[in-house]
């Protein structure tokens, strides 16, 4: 299976060709939202972070930001900071451009004098980016090239019922086609870590999916939280889900059945092929946030409540089971699957449909949240603000 | 007509898939039926037999979690009165 896409000189393949106007910090993420919004083919994220962190929170948000310069589909980059955050615009611009032969230019406001100069020129370079962006022909890539997210939120008892089960067949299509599907959120292995774990590919790797349950448990607590308070939210109860287990034992069928041959660190970019996961958040905005930073090209993301979420560089392709959130929500929701629940549509059909749906969005076709242009981004962060 | 879904034979719950009223019959996809002996909202459990308080609550053919009460067949199972239990991570080492 193959796919129109827009080859990257590290070799891998983008799906978008969009130019990003990336923020250092919070403060430099108003400048870039103006900046976008004057560029045809620009896109934003809003940062909250980038300062005033201790180091692990530093070290995640520069993970999450050359990650996203490094996103295979980002043309190029235009870098806004302010000129006294941990990481300024030049030294981040250096790191980016060690990683990636991509266009990559910075400004900062204290140096160009304020906001209004600093749009100027950065709106300019940007302008330039765009125009050389449009020139980029699409060629074709095989499906190997393909690095696909799988996330869940706003959960309730269709997701691990059907539509979870529904993208753990398209995982297994996707990875026995040579591509690598990418599914997170650990919190949420929770009381299923067992079932996954029988999945990994060496004792190593099922151990460490096992560990990682247990570091975040010892986390939270740390915190003065317990997991199961906070697990399921208020809004999974409501859809029916009692527990963290019956959430979890939901969420991992998501993941398909192949072996998974990596287990990643948050946002970290992954080195082998196959079904992969990582240690995220249960927040689905920030796992997102961390697998679209370890290169995503997409997400497909199931929900049974609902929810409008998209990313600025990646297509987020949103599934439900649940008919009722369909109808209601259908400005939000790109595919249907309650069919499966009314009978009318198998497991194994519903995962050769989602295979068509992705096979369209890599070669172009807008999920929802991106026609709206949505741009959700959320860091996690260890430790409080300094 | 009030349908439910069977996950596992060894479950002992099944998650309706149409709100029930008090004295419904729901039909179980996956085998059987059971009289609800009380309101079940849309997507929630319903007890397929006796679940007494300590029993385990399973589905997907795994446990997530204990009943806090006894519940009745055809009772609500739900996070009112079933609760997570914590993991021994040691164990699952290999």
């Amino acid at each position: 299976m193959n796919f129109y896409g827009y080859k990257r000189r590290d070799g891998r393949a983008g799906i978008r060709n969009h130019v990003l106007i990336l923020p250092t910090c919070a403060c430099g993420s108003e400048t870039t939202r103006i900046v976008a919004s004057q560029v045809r083919g620009a896109v934003n994220i809003i940062f909250n972070t980038g300062c005033s962190d201790v180091a692990a929170n530093t070290a995640l948000s520069q993970k999450i930001l050359t990650g996203f310069a490094c996103n295979p589909n980002v043309y190029g980059v235009v870098i806004i900071g302010l000129g006294c955050e941990t990481v300024p615009h030049a030294k981040l611009r250096g790191k980016i451009q060690a990683m990636t032969g991509k266009p990559v230019v910075s400004f900062g406001i204290q140096e160009e004098g304020g906001t209004l100069k600093t749009i100027e020129r950065a709106v300019r370079a940007a302008r330039d980016l765009a125009a050389e962006a449009a020139l980029q022909q699409k060629e074709l890539c095989d499906i190997s090239e393909l690095l696909l997210g799988i996330e869940c939120g706003g959960s309730d008892a269709t997701s691990g019922i059907a539509s979870n089960p529904a993208v753990g067949e398209l995982s297994d299509k996707l990875v026995d086609l040579g591509a690598s599907t990418l599914m997170s959120e650990s919190i949420e292995w929770i009381g299923g870590e067992h079932v996954l774990a029988r999945r990994a590919a060496t004792p190593e790797l099922h151990n460490r999916i096992i560990q990682i349950c247990a570091d975040y448990e010892a986390h939270l607590k740390a915190a003065g939280q317990d997991c199961r308070a906070g697990q399921p939210t208020p809004g999974n109860k409501d859809g029916g889900l009692s527990t963290i287990d019956e959430k979890s034992l939901g969420c991992i069928r998501k993941g398909g059945t192949r072996p998974i041959v990596e287990v990643l660190n948050q946002a970290e970019r992954p080195t082998k092929r196959g079904a992969i996961v990582m240690d995220t958040a249960g927040y689905d905005i920030s796992s997102v946030t961390s697998m679209v930073a370890a290169g995503c090209n997409a997400i497909i993301f199931t929900t049974g409540r609902g929810t409008p979420t998209g990313n600025a560089i990646v297509p987020v392709l949103k599934v439900t089971a649940n008919a009722k959130t369909y109808s209601w929500m259908e400005d939000n929701i790109d595919v249907d699957l309650s069919g499966i629940i009314a009978g009318s549509l198998t497991i194994g059909d519903a995962g050769d449909l989602l295979l068509k749906k992705i096979h369209d969005v890599c070669n172009g076709r807008l999920t929802k949240a991106e026609a709206y242009g949505f741009s959700d981004v959320a860091v996690d962060h260890v430790c409080r603000f300094v | 007509m009030t349908n439910a879904i069977l996950l596992d034979g060894k479950d002992n719950i099944a998650t309706c898939t149409t709100a029930a009223v008090k004295g419904d019959t729901i039909k179980i996809l996956g085998g059987g039926e059971i009289v609800c002996v009380e309101d079940i909202p849309i997507w929630h459990k319903v007890a397929l037999r006796p679940i007494g308080k300590g029993d385990k609550v399973f589905k997907y053919g795994e446990v997530i979690g204990e009943a806090a009460t006894d519940i009745a067949a055809g009772g609500w199972v739900s996070h009112e009165n079933i609760f997570s239990v914590p993991r021994d991570y040691q164990c699952e080492m290999i």
